[in-house]
C-alpha cells in the first residue's frame, strides 16, 4: 500500500488543505499510487527517459528587440497595484 | 478584409475551448482562480482562423485546466450530450463537441492532453482530431502538461477537420516547441477506398472487455474497414496497458509546475493572508477545484526529493517503452484502429471515484503518450437499457507521427463509406427541425 504525506505534500504545493480534506485526499491519491505501481513490473533498467517525443534543443532567434505587451495592459489585472507596481505581501521579515 | 481575398473559413462560425486566449475577452479555464481575467493577445491556433475568415461565436466549457473526462470539474458551468441531457458530453474538450453536436457551431477548436479532444468527440458523435505533437502552436494556450498538450479540430466532418488543421499547422516563432518542418496539406486528393491499405488491430485491445453491443458496434466498423479495402492485421502495444499509470505521473508532474504562476500576484483571484505563504495558500485553496488540487498534488510528490526515481524517472522510462511500441506497430501496419472509449456517454455523477474516470482515457492515452497523430470518427450508436435515446460511440484512428494526411486520408474513406455522423442527429436538432 503506497502511502503520500498529504499535508506535507500540500505545503509544498502551497495549497491550504482542511484536516476533512487530507484525509480525502490522501485515499484518493493512494489509490491513485497503488495503481501506478504497476509501473515497476516494466523493464526500464536499460531504458533512456523520454521528456518529450520530438526532441529540439536550444531554439534561438535572432537577438532582436520585439514589442511586447503594454505596461498598462500587464499591469491592468493586477489583484492590487500601487502606480506602476504589482502591489504584493511583504516577502522580508525581521529576526 | 481585402477586397478579392479568398478566405477559405469566411464567415464560419467557431467555438473556442475556454483554455485559449482571445484578445479582450475573459479566459477561465473553467476555474475561479482566473477570477474575470481578460486575454491580452491571441492565440496563435485561433489567430490562424480568424485571419482565414471565421467569426469566434464564443467561449466553451471545459474541465478546469482541461483536468477531467466528463466537464464535470468546471467550476463555472454544465454541459450537457446533445445526445442524452442526462449524460455528460465527455471532456475535457465537451463544450467543443457538445457545440458542435448540437449545431451551434460548424467547427470549434478543443486541447487534447490524454484524450481530451477524442473522448467528446466519441460521446458527442463529432470528429476530434489531435495532429502529432508539435505540430500545432499552442501559443496562447494555457498549459496544462507541456509535454503532451496539443489543439486540434472538432467538427461534423473529416473533410472540416481537416481544412480547420492545414490552415493552423505549421512553425510558430512563439512556441519554440513547434517542429519546423513543412506541413502536408490534409484537405482534398482524398482515397475512395482502403484498396491495399493495412490497418492494424491491437491485439492488447481485446473488444471481449467491452459491454457486448459496444463490441458489436466495434466488431462492424473492423468489418467496414475490410470492406473498403483494407486488410486488418494483428499488431501488439503490449506496454499500452501501463499508459494510464504512466500518464497520471507525467501530466500531473508537468501541471504541478505549470499550475504554480497562479499565485494571486499579478492576475486572477487572491485570497490575501497574514504573510506571502499564506496568501499563496489560501488563494490556491480557493481557486482551484478537487481535481485540480489533487493532481497538483500528486505531481508534486512524484517530482519531490525520495520520490522523483521512483514516479517520474519511472514514468519517463515507461513512456520510452510505449512510444517504441507505436514504431514497431507502425512497421507492420499503416494505421490503427481502436475504440475511442470502451463505452458511451455516462450519466452526470458515474464516476465519482477520480481512478475511474481516468480510465475513461485508457485507449487515448498511449497515443499522446507516443506523439502520434490521432482522431475519432463516428461509428455507431448503442441506446442503454431502459432509454430511447441512441449514444454514438466513436472508432479512433492513429497514424505515425506526422502521417496527418495518411490519417485524414483514411478516416475520410471510412466516413463516407458508412455514412454513420450521417444516418442520424442529434434530439435537440431534431426538436428544432420540427
Amino acid at each position: 500500500m503506497a502511502e503520500i504525506d498529504v499535508a506535507y505534500v500540500a505545503r509544498l504545493a502551497r495549497i491550504a488543505l482542511t484536516s476533512e480534506e487530507v484525509v480525502q485526499f490522501g485515499g484518493q491519491l493512494e489509490a491513485l499510487l497503488d495503481h501506478v505501481a504497476q509501473l515497476e513490473a516494466l523493464p526500464t533498467a536499460d531504458v533512456a527517459a523520454t521528456a518529450a517525443v520530438i526532441p529540439s534543443s536550444n531554439v534561438m532567434r535572432d537577438d532582436v528587440p520585439v514589442p511586447s505587451l503594454a505596461r498598462e495592459t500587464v499591469l491592468s489585472q493586477a489583484p492590487r497595484r500601487q502606480g506602476n507596481y504589482f502591489q504584493v505581501p511583504r516577502i522580508i521579515t525581521e529576526e | 478584409m481585402a477586397a478579392g481575398a479568398v478566405l477559405p473559413l469566411a464567415g464560419v462560425p467557431l467555438a473556442i475551448k475556454d483554455n485559449m486566449c482571445v484578445i479582450g475577452t475573459r479566459t477561465t479555464c473553467a476555474s475561479k482562480i482566473l477570477g474575470d481575467w481578460v486575454a491580452p493577445y491571441t492565440a496563435t491556433a485561433v489567430e490562424r482562423l480568424l485571419r482565414a475568415g471565421a467569426l469566434p461565436l464564443g467561449k466553451t466549457n471545459l474541465d478546469e485546466f482541461a483536468m477531467g473526462s466528463s466537464c464535470e470539474n468546471s467550476a463555472l458551468a454544465t454541459t450537457h450530450n446533445p445526445w442524452d441531457p442526462t449524460r455528460v458530453p465527455g471532456g475535457s474538450s465537451g463544450g467543443s463537441a457538445a457545440a458542435v453536436a448540437a449545431g451551434e457551431a460548424v467547427i470549434a477548436l478543443g486541447s487534447d492532453t490524454g484524450g481530451s479532444i477524442r473522448e467528446p468527440a466519441a460521446f458527442c458523435g463529432v470528429v476530434g482530431f489531435k495532429p502529432t505533437y508539435g505540430r500545432v502552436s499552442r501559443y496562447g494556450l494555457i498549459a496544462f502538461a507541456s509535454s503532451l498538450d496539443q489543439i486540434g479540430p472538432l467538427s461534423k466532418s473529416v473533410e472540416d477537420a481537416a481544412l480547420v488543421y492545414d490552415l493552423m499547422a505549421g512553425k510558430d516563432p512563439c512556441d519554440a516547441t513547434t517542429v519546423d518542418r513543412p506541413v502536408e496539406a490534409t484537405l482534398g486528393g482524398f482515397p475512395k477506398d482502403l484498396a491495399g491499405l493495412r490497418v492494424g488491430i491491437v491485439r492488447d485491445f481485446a473488444l471481449d472487455r467491452l459491454e457486448p453491443d459496444v463490441r458489436a458496434v466495434y466488431e462492424a466498423a473492423y468489418g467496414d474497414l475490410q470492406r473498403l479495402g483494407a486488410d486488418l492485421v494483428e499488431v501488439a502495444l503490449p506496454t499500452a496497458d501501463y499508459g494510464v499509470a504512466t500518464y497520471y505521473l507525467i501530466a500531473p508532474a508537468e501541471c504541478s509546475s505549470n499550475l504554480a504562476r497562479f499565485d494571486g500576484m499579478r492576475y486572477g483571484l487572491r485570497a490575501e493572508g497574514a504573510d506571502v505563504l499564506e496568501t499563496y495558500e489560501r488563494t490556491r485553496a480557493a481557486g482551484f477545484g478537487n481535481e485540480v488540487k489533487r493532481r497538483i498534488l500528486i505531481g508534486t510528490h512524484a517530482l519531490s526529493s525520495g520520490y522523483y526515481d521512483a514516479y517520474y524517472v519511472r514514468a519517463q522510462k515507461a513512456r520510452t517503452l510505449i512510444a517504441a511500441d507505436f514504431a514497431r506497430a507502425f512497421e507492420a501496419c499503416d494505421v490503427i484502429a481502436c475504440p475511442a472509449a470502451a463505452s458511451p456517454a455516462f450519466e452526470f455523477n458515474a464516476k465519482s471515484d477520480p481512478l475511474a474516470m481516468y480510465l475513461m482515457d485508457y485507449y487515448t492515452i498511449p497515443m499522446s503518450l507516443a506523439g502520434v497523430p490521432s482522431l475519432s470518427v463516428p461509428c455507431g450508436y448503442v441506446t442503454p437499457q431502459g432509454s430511447d435515446k441512441p449514444l454514438p460511440l466513436g472508432l479512433e484512428l492513429t497514424a505515425p507521427l506526422f502521417a496527418e494526411r495518411l490519417l485524414i486520408g483514411v478516416a475520410r474513406a471510412y466516413e463516407s463509406g458508412t455514412q454513420h455522423a450521417a444516418h442520424r442527429v442529434p434530439p435537440v436538432l431534431e426538436a428544432s427541425a420540427r
